[in-house]
């Protein structure tokens, strides 16, 4: 058990973020937290993270590296540096950990943008920056939070098939939050549905479908559906959503 | 563009207003009379900018070592804070002409009591502008290092100092401008050359041309001294939003 969460609570003040929550993921398993803006999904990567500490129940978890949204690139350092900040900050030399990362500048597309700032970057290349980044810390667990969100659909989808293929690389224990359930259907082993504030469970998923998955395949849209349903949206006919 | 053509008319108004005598030349002298005061007064003109300049730059370069040190050192701790900030500010309080002669009394009349004059004027804007950039650091990449398990010097080195070498710079720019105020009194308290002296002997024997020439090169010291800071903060500072809107698709 690489991540567990048991009857979590979390206020900030009278605003009460997440009650009641529990969760759990074995080692290498991908969980997605899928819920509407405001539920409190930040706030439990940052439970996870050990970046805050839960009102009452328990938190038990693996060292966890932090995705942070919009990616949190360091507008001062060029793509390497930034993809290496996690051995900087553990104090290695920048020469280090510039070769550390430079490593898997070509595995990741990155090749010839190492000096780049991340300004000069397109929002997918700052992702895989970030993401290596958060890679590089060495660490069992990862939190990614929304990590494609503010990308354009197109290529949100090539980053989404872009994960899959790094995990099944390099797996490792992955907590992503997001609000798409359909990129948690393609990217997890199990999804967790939180209500609005306060987050609750409203119910959890297992996907168990074969990878690499579509958002076409008939028992992904079936999947879709039935989350859907369970987060309480208005059951609008397929072709209308689309 | 448009300053240079505010400048001109400027002048162009001063010296219409004193060639018709609507002005006694005594009091104001008209620009062509500065200028010709700059020429033939250049020799001795030249030493007092060489002089005051000395003075700006070292007092200036002892503001961004003090305003680092206690901007810094503010941040990092809390106690150091709390027993600074008072006389941080406070020291801002103090009128210049009353602590210049007493710089001077104990320093003597050499060169420490004008660099310290300037240091005074300036180190306050270094040091509140470089406390506040390294405490408004974006609080999302503050978490990421924070989970990243940085100590509070990697922290600082990492993200904290760079984030705020806009503002310093800010700091900087706005002591740059201020300096030569320093300069000034403290020569006045107590000096036998240098602009801020001229300055004073002109003004006692009514050659006001010469006070204006005087003025006019402290003037551009501070101009000079503000656009060599903010060369510097362009050739530091190259990640602003300026490159971030011409960046990449």
């Amino acid at each position: 058990m690489e991540l567990e969460l048991a009857a979590v609570r979390k206020a900030y003040g009278d605003v009460v973020a997440l009650d009641g929550v529990s969760l759990r993921a074995e080692a290498n398993e991908t969980v997605a937290v899928v819920g509407p803006s405001g539920c409190g999904k930040s706030t439990l990567l940052e439970l996870v993270c050990g970046l805050t500490a839960p009102d009452a129940g328990e938190v038990r978890a693996s060292r966890a590296a932090l995705m942070p949204q919009r990616d949190g690139l360091l507008p001062w350092l060029s793509a390497l540096d930034n993809a290496g900040l996690a051995l900087r900050a553990a104090g290695r030399s920048r020469a280090e950990a510039r070769a550390a990362a430079h490593e898997h500048f070509a595995a990741f597309g990155l090749d010839g943008f190492e000096r780049a700032r991340p300004s000069e970057l397109s929002g997918g290349m700052r992702q895989r920056v970030a993401f290596l980044r958060t890679l590089l810390a060495g660490r069992p667990v990862l939190c990614l939070d929304e990590p494609f969100g503010a990308l354009d659909a197109l290529t949100r989808g090539r980053m989404q098939r872009w994960l899959a293929d790094a995990l099944a690389a390099e797996p490792r224990t992955v907590l992503l939050v997001t609000h798409d359930v359909e990129e948690a259907i393609l990217l997890a082993d199990r999804i967790v549905l939180l209500s609005p504030r306060p987050g609750r469970v409203v119910e959890t998923l297992e996907v168990g479908l074969a990878r690499p998955r579509a958002r076409t395949d008939l028992a992904v849209v079936e999947l879709r559906e039935r989350a859907l349903a369970a987060l309480g949206e208005p059951a609008v006919p397929l072709r209308e959503r689309a | 563009m448009a300053a240079a053509i505010v400048v001109l008319v400027g002048l162009a108004g001063w010296e219409a207003l004193v060639r018709t005598g609507a002005v006694d030349a005594l009091l104001l002298p008209a620009p062509t009379h500065i200028a010709e005061a700059l020429w033939t007064d250049r020799a001795i003109l030249a030493e007092d900018l060489a002089v005051t300049g000395g003075e700006v730059v070292l007092g200036l370069l002892a503001a961004v070592a003090l305003g680092a040190a206690l901007g810094v050192g503010m941040h990092l701790s809390a106690p150091v804070r709390r027993a600074l900030r008072p006389l941080v500010i406070g020291s801002q309080a103090v009128p210049v002409p009353v602590i210049a002669p007493l710089f001077i009394l104990v320093l003597g009349f050499g060169l420490a009591p004008k660099v310290l004059m300037v240091a005074l004027v300036c180190f306050f804007p270094v040091t509140i502008n470089l406390y506040d950039g390294l405490r408004d650091v974006d609080p999302d990449a503050r978490k990421l290092l924070r989970s990243l398990d940085a100590s509070a010097w990697r922290l600082l080195r990492l993200l904290e100092a760079p984030s705020a070498l806009p503002a310093t710079f800010t700091g900087i720019k706005i002591a740059a401008a201020v300096a030569v105020i320093g300069a000034v009194f403290a020569e006045w308290a107590g000096s036998d050359r240098g602009l801020g002296h001229t300055l004073l002997i002109a003004n006692g024997q009514l050659e006001t041309a010469r006070a204006f020439a005087a003025t006019f090169l402290l003037f551009a010291l501070a101009v000079a001294l503000y656009g060599l800071f903010s060369l510097l903060e362009r050739r530091v500072v190259d990640w602003t939003p300026r490159t971030a809107s011409s960046g990449g698709p």
